[in-house]
């Protein structure tokens, strides 16, 4: 099986020890993962503030770097959303037959790290070890548009030396929503508070998700309040190990 | 008797961008308590009996279906429910737009030589501003609702679909009631307090000399069935009954797509929609009419059938869902955005997620207000997941603001060049190691600093809450080609 990495441009960018953490865990887990390096930018933020015309040429790019793979691993919830339920809508209005058969291609084998490692690994025990109090906050795309259910829940109990802590009305957004954040920033502020209050109630010291830009959002009010509460992303939970904690 | 009702007026073309309002609404801590509190537990009782139902996703797919299946094919089915409706006797009126319609129930008012009616909640009649329109020929229009007699009493405008008064509180309904019922009707009682059953108590007064002096009602409705040429209104408080029974006329104000195909269909949506809207098994009270009945209720019994922007609606293959919404406001329930400014922050009849949709597609996007609308979600998707007509809202939304972006393609703006950018930048991988390579560098000069204060505009609306991480040293492209991906 040929299995490319997304690293995405906000992670390789901003988070590059998410797509690391990412690499080290697919290896110990026996996958020769690729990093095919003309990938850039999936163009959800285009898409979703309304610049389509500027997403198509992002999204035949994809198809073009990740179509030889047998599976795309991203490390972002609402990226892999991106491809699998907008690319169409796009691929549509390109009018490029091409581009909406290469999408119906790639979008089905483009997958979040907690559904590649479930799905299609059949893991649940990545033999990590974490020994930390730590809760979990399902992103809005993960679970709404991907239906991720609890996939990454199965994954952190398994993580020896965890103790994970139930984050209340935990499938309520957080705020973030890509532009969102700066159109709406005091709504988007607003919502914000009251997840971060929620998560400074369970008394974690870290709070994980699938997605790095939801965790910016909730780590930029976290650190504001210099609360002391981590975030991380799944994937660094999940590579950490005896010898390497992180 | 004569004060005037409506000193606000529901024309909202004009009002400030939703971002504006919402920062007001954001600021009136007791509406923020009012509305977190109302919808957290409408959300509960909906949750718990939706659960209570089994097959409650082939309901869902039942009613989309039913929906769709009267959108495809809506003027034969619109000809039939008037033939039926004549048939038995009603007389069926068309209406393009708010104007047309308000003319037409202006002319059947005034034919019956009356100077006031009593009116059902209708969401219709406020989309086209009835009340209002009426009130300008010297006629005034009651509402019988409890919630929107506090809303018309108050000079208010609703702020919720079922619940318009949602963001009012006891002690202010309490004011409202003894300051200005007495200028319209019946004073509320001397030493009224704010209990909830003396409040009611005296809006019950009030009304009773109005149901008992009407001549003439105006209504909504819920569902129009085509086969039988039946109207269907659902509410909870009895008054929608005591309109639709007690006057001598009736006239029905309903949108084109309140249609459904057969009597066996209503079975579907009286499962979908009291459920969905109140978080109850059953409405206490559905009434239903098919033309008039001899020495039995309304006698003359008119139905004007708008379109509003409807039609435009119908004609975009992915924005006609919109027209399958009953009304329900689960939407607005669940919604994080609206839970947290409430339904003024729209500038629409229609608030709430449904409202970010509906609006722009009805009105056009050409005013601040409707281009800001497309943008007041973000994208969490809870709309559609308890729509009971499954509306792909966040979709929609989608949709729309890529129309909003089209039709100012070449206005040159802030926003637009910063996009158009950055997509230049990622449309080559070169080009993105090139641009990293000034982050990573910014990240370096910063030093062992994790996060950046204060920045300027546009960052600032930003960095105004939140803490701006700092950007690594090394990106995870460069680690790559550093390390050999990491096997070095
Ligand atoms: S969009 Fe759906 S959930 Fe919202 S009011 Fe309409 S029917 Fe109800």
């Amino acid at each position: 099986m040929r299995v490319a990495l997304f690293a995405t441009c906000f992670n390789d960018t901003m988070w590059p020890e998410t797509p690391k953490a990412t690499v080290r865990l697919l290896r110990r887990l026996g996958v020769d993962v690729e990093f095919p390096s003309k990938q850039t930018c999936c163009g959800q933020m285009f898409t979703n503030t309304g610049y389509a015309d500027e997403a198509i040429p992002l999204a035949r790019k994809f198809v073009d770097v990740f179509e030889g793979y047998d599976a795309v691993v991203s490390v972002s919830g609402s990226c892999t959303g991106s491809v699998r339920e907008q690319y169409a809508d796009l691929a549509a209005r390109s009018g490029d037959a091409a581009l909406a058969d290469g999408v119906a291609k790639v979008a089905p084998k483009t997958y979040e790290l907690s559904e590649f490692l479930v799905d299609v690994l059949g893991v649940t025990d990545v033999g990590a070890y974490f020994p930390h109090r730590v809760t979990y906050h399902p992103t809005c795309h993960s679970l709404r548009m991907l239906k991720v259910g609890d996939k990454p829940l199965q994954l952190l109990r398994q993580v020896r030396g965890i103790d994970l802590v139930e984050l209340p009305a935990a499938d309520e957004c957080c705020g973030f929503g890509g532009t969102f954040a700066m159109k709406n920033a005091d709504v988007s502020v607003a919502m914000g508070s009251d997840k971060v209050r929620r998560i400074r109630d369970t008394e974690a010291e870290v709070v994980v998700a699938g997605d790095n830009s939801c965790l910016a959002h909730i780590g930029g009010l976290l650190g504001r309040l210099r609360s002391g509460v981590r975030t991380l992303h799944l994937a660094e939970i999940l590579a950490s190990t005896d010898g390497d904690v992180l | 008797m004569s004060a005037p009702l409506a000193k606000t007026t529901p024309t909202f073309v004009g009002m400030p961008k939703f971002p504006a309002m919402a920062k007001d609404a954001l600021a009136n801590t007791q509406q923020r308590r009012n509305l977190l509190h109302a919808t957290h537990t409408i959300r509960a009782k909906r949750a718990s009996v939706v659960e209570e139902v089994p097959q409650w996703e082939a309901l869902r797919l039942n009613g989309a279906d039913v929906k769709d299946e009267v959108l495809a094919n809506l003027d034969s089915y619109l000809l039939q429910f008037e033939e039926k409706l004549t048939e038995r006797g009603a007389t069926v009126h068309w209406a393009r737009d708010a104007e047309e319609a308000n003319r037409i129930v202006l002319d059947l008012v005034r034919a019956e030589g009356v100077d006031e009616v009593v009116k059902v909640k209708s969401m219709a009649t406020q989309e086209i501003e009835l009340n209002e329109a009426l009130e300008a020929a010297g006629i005034h229009a009651w509402e019988t609702d409890l919630a929107e007699l506090i809303i018309q009493l108050g000079h208010d405008r609703p702020s919720h679909i079922l619940v318009p008064a949602i963001h009012r509180g006891r002690a202010e309904i309490r004011q409202i009631f003894r300051q200005e019922m007495g200028k319209v009707g019946r004073p509320a009682p001397e030493d009224m307090t704010d209990a909830p059953r003396e409040l009611a108590e005296a809006a019950r007064l009030h009304l009773r000399e109005k149901f008992l002096r009407a001549k003439v009602a105006i209504s909504g409705a819920n569902f129009a069935i085509a086969d039988t040429g039946t109207l269907v209104v659902l509410e909870s408080e009895g008054n929608g009954r005591m309109c639709l029974t007690l006057p001598e006329t009736l006239i029905s104000v309903v949108g084109i797509e309140k249609v459904l195909p057969t009597w066996e269909d209503l079975g579907t949506f009286m499962q979908l929609l009291p459920r969905s809207s109140t978080g109850e098994r059953m409405n206490p009270y559905t009434t239903m009419w098919t033309g008039p009945a001899e020495g039995d209720g309304p006698q003359n019994v008119h139905v004007v059938l708008i379109d509003n922007g409807r039609t435009r609606v119908l004609a975009d293959e992915v924005g006609r869902q919109t027209l399958r919404c009953i009304r329900c406001s689960a939407c607005l329930n669940v919604c994080p955005v609206y839970e947290r400014v409430g339904g003024h922050a729209y500038g629409s009849v229609y608030p709430g997620p449904i409202g970010a949709v509906l609006t722009p597609q009805l009105r056009g996007t050409s005013s601040a207000i409707d281009q800001s609308l497309p943008y007041a979600s973000s994208l969490c998707g809870a709309c559609f997941e308890v729509c009971p007509v499954r509306i792909d809202i966040p979709r929609l939304l989608v949709k729309l603001r890529t129309q909003v972006v089209d039709e100012h393609r070449g206005h040159n703006s802030v926003e637009s060049r910063t996009m158009q950018a950055a997509a230049w930048m990622f449309a080559d991988s070169r080009r993105l190691a090139k641009a990293q390579k000034a982050s990573t560098l910014g990240g370096k000069l910063l030093g062992r600093r994790t996060a950046l204060g204060a920045l300027p505009w546009p960052a600032s609306s930003w960095s105004s809450a939140r803490d701006v991480p700092v950007p690594p040293k090394e990106t995870f492209r460069q680690w790559w080609d550093r390390t050999g991906g990491g096997q070095a």
